[in-house]
């Protein structure tokens, strides 16, 4: 049976977890289908043919669209589900909002934010903020399913030649309207998809010294995170948070500064490949999970840091 | 109006918890529960609407054995004017839960329904939205700000990317997120109170609805343990390790 992948998108470009959501899709099906939902998308979905593992692109453009009403979309998706096995979203809040309308349109019940595929009816997914993974299987008709990214590669985007397919939009009664969204403008890696994530914390003390963190994660072309109780204080915007109700986030190097590390927090980063903890509390439970901990006083460390790094540019170049 | 807020019973957010020994799932068993956290945020928003002159109604809903009215009961002494209990042996699955809310919803007819975005032990994120979906009113998820001014609703979602603003109706279904406000702590007086507020039982089998499991938990088990590393002694050793042992920068 084929699969189906619902994108995630800004009408332009789509989402790298649409990317780490097609490679769930490869351990299910070599016929993967990729769905476009958007407006003024079809310059999208002509270049998202070439992505590899892609045999079809499904497109709907249409200006009711544009801004990802779940009351809106989601009926498309459950008029295309019968041709499908299993219909795949990523696990991001377009996922979370979208996918479990659904699966009350199907009378199926989804399974969240999977991060492994043990078989086509046996899925993966961690529980209890990642204190406890749980193997789950199912017989349902369709299996829906969000995936989280971190837990899947990105495939290729290149090297494809789907076959492009474009359906008209079915209106729905929407109530709901579009006023605004307010996106913090960044030059600075996607935080779900950087290489190097260096997170604040309480410690941090106020918004101002984030500019201290900023600096640091300039150095290394690192995305800024933050724990839930900076977002909570105000020192910076919720699309930071890292953690259980926040992103999850894997990358190769993870700088937790002036994060004492609670459970909710260490649920969003602990699968990162080196953690480091900079805190002067040495009973931090941060320290517990840190490949390589520093206790010392933020304020003086991160200025050491980059004046080292700074030193090593020099060496190398 | 009349407001209908939906309820968790959940291990504490405090404890750390335990996979059972022979891996069918975690030990709820002699563990603190409490109020699923994003839950006690939207009872907060519920008693905040009525002392604003939104709401003349609020009321609880929570699904599970006798020991869940121990929840609602704390969103009475929060605020909530009466409570019910579904009560249910099994653990239900979002769907299930969404269909039991949905009959209570039938009957009761609130204008406007509030739950967490999330119950953070199966971490589902579903409940909401299908709420919404089978009722087929309005949706809005992770919301940190509600304002409603004559019969429409304004809210702020947080999303991936930042905040998110939409305009919409009543009823409507919102989720919350933990920012949508500080909840209160109860006080002694008002726990008292509490205990005399109605609470009504429904059994789940009265109502007539398929809540059977459609996802079967073969085992749980722990994560892996992540070793705890080194302490290094200052920034120099830390930064010579990242470049030539770990090779990370």
């Amino acid at each position: 049976m084929s699969v189906l992948v619902v994108a995630e998108h800004d009408n332009k470009n789509l989402k790298s977890s649409t990317l780490n959501t097609i490679s769930a899709a490869e351990k299910l099906s070599e016929d993967i289908h990729l769905l476009i939902l958007g407006n003024k998308i079809e310059d999208l979905a002509k270049s998202s043919k070439s992505i590899q593992l892609v045999k079809k692109v499904i497109f709907c453009d249409h200006e009711k669209l544009e801004n990802q009403i779940p009351e809106l979309s989601s009926p498309i998706i459950s008029n295309l589900a019968e041709n499908y096995s299993h219909i795949l979203a990523p696990s991001s809040t377009f996922g979370k909002n979208l996918l479990p309308r659904v699966s009350a349109q199907l009378d199926v019940t989804q399974i969240s934010d999977i991060i492994g595929i043990e078989s086509q009816d046996t899925f993966i997914r961690p529980i209890y903020a990642g204190n406890a993974i749980s193997y789950v299987q199912t017989d349902q008709k369709i299996n829906l399913m969000t995936v989280r990214p971190t837990s899947f590669e990105k495939c290729e985007e290149v090297g494809g030649d789907a076959v492009l397919e474009n359906i008209t939009f079915i209106d729905s009664e929407a109530k709901t309207t579009f006023v605004s969204r307010e996106v913090s403008k960044s030059d600075r890696p996607e935080l779900g998809n950087a290489r190097v994530v260096v997170s604040g914390g309480r410690g941090l003390e106020n918004s101002d010294n984030f500019k201290l963190l900023y600096d640091l994660a300039d150095k290394l072309n690192a995305a800024v995170g933050a724990s839930r109780a900076a977002v909570d204080s105000g020192y910076i915007g919720n699309e930071y948070q890292v953690g259980q109700t926040g992103k999850m986030v894997a990358p190769e190097l993870y700088i937790a500064v002036g994060i004492s590390g609670a459970i909710q927090h260490l649920a969003g980063m602990k699968e990162s490949k080196v953690i480091v903890a900079i805190n002067k509390d040495l009973e931090a439970p941060i320290f517990n999970i840190a490949d390589y901990g520093l206790s010392s006083d933020l304020f003086q460390a991160i200025p050491e840091i980059i004046k080292e790094l700074d030193l090593l540019n020099q060496i190398e170049s | 109006m009349k407001v209908l807020v939906a309820v968790k019973r959940v291990v504490d957010y405090k404890v750390q918890i335990r996979v059972k020994s022979d891996n069918s799932g975690v030990e709820t068993q002699n563990v603190k529960m409490s109020v699923n956290p994003p839950d006690e945020n939207a009872i907060e928003e519920a008693v905040k609407l009525k002392e604003q002159g939104h709401a003349n109604e609020i009321i609880s809903v929570s699904i599970g054995d006798d020991k869940s009215q121990d929840v609602l009961r704390t969103s009475m002494a929060m605020g909530i004017d009466r409570s019910i209990l579904v009560k249910s042996q099994n653990t239900l699955e979002p769907l299930a839960v969404a269909k039991t809310l949905k009959k209570i919803i039938d009957k009761e007819k609130p204008d406007l329904v509030l739950m967490g975005k999330q119950a953070i032990d199966d971490d589902s994120n579903q409940t909401g939205q299908i709420l919404s979906a089978l009722l087929n009113w309005p949706q809005g998820c992770f919301i940190s700000n509600l304002k409603i001014e004559n019969s429409k609703v304004f809210i702020s979602r947080e999303i991936d990317e930042g905040i998110e603003n939409l305009e919409t109706s009543l009823p409507a279904v919102l989720t919350c997120d933990l920012r949508l406000n500080t909840p209160r702590f109860a006080s002694l007086p008002n726990i008292m109170k509490a205990k005399k507020k109605p609470l009504e039982t429904i059994d789940i089998d009265t109502l007539g609805i398929d809540t059977s499991s459609k996802i079967k938990t073969l085992k749980v088990i722990e994560p892996p343990k992540r070793k705890a590393g080194i302490m290094v002694n200052d920034v120099k050793e830390l930064v010579q390790k990242l470049k030539y042992e770990a090779k990370v920068i």
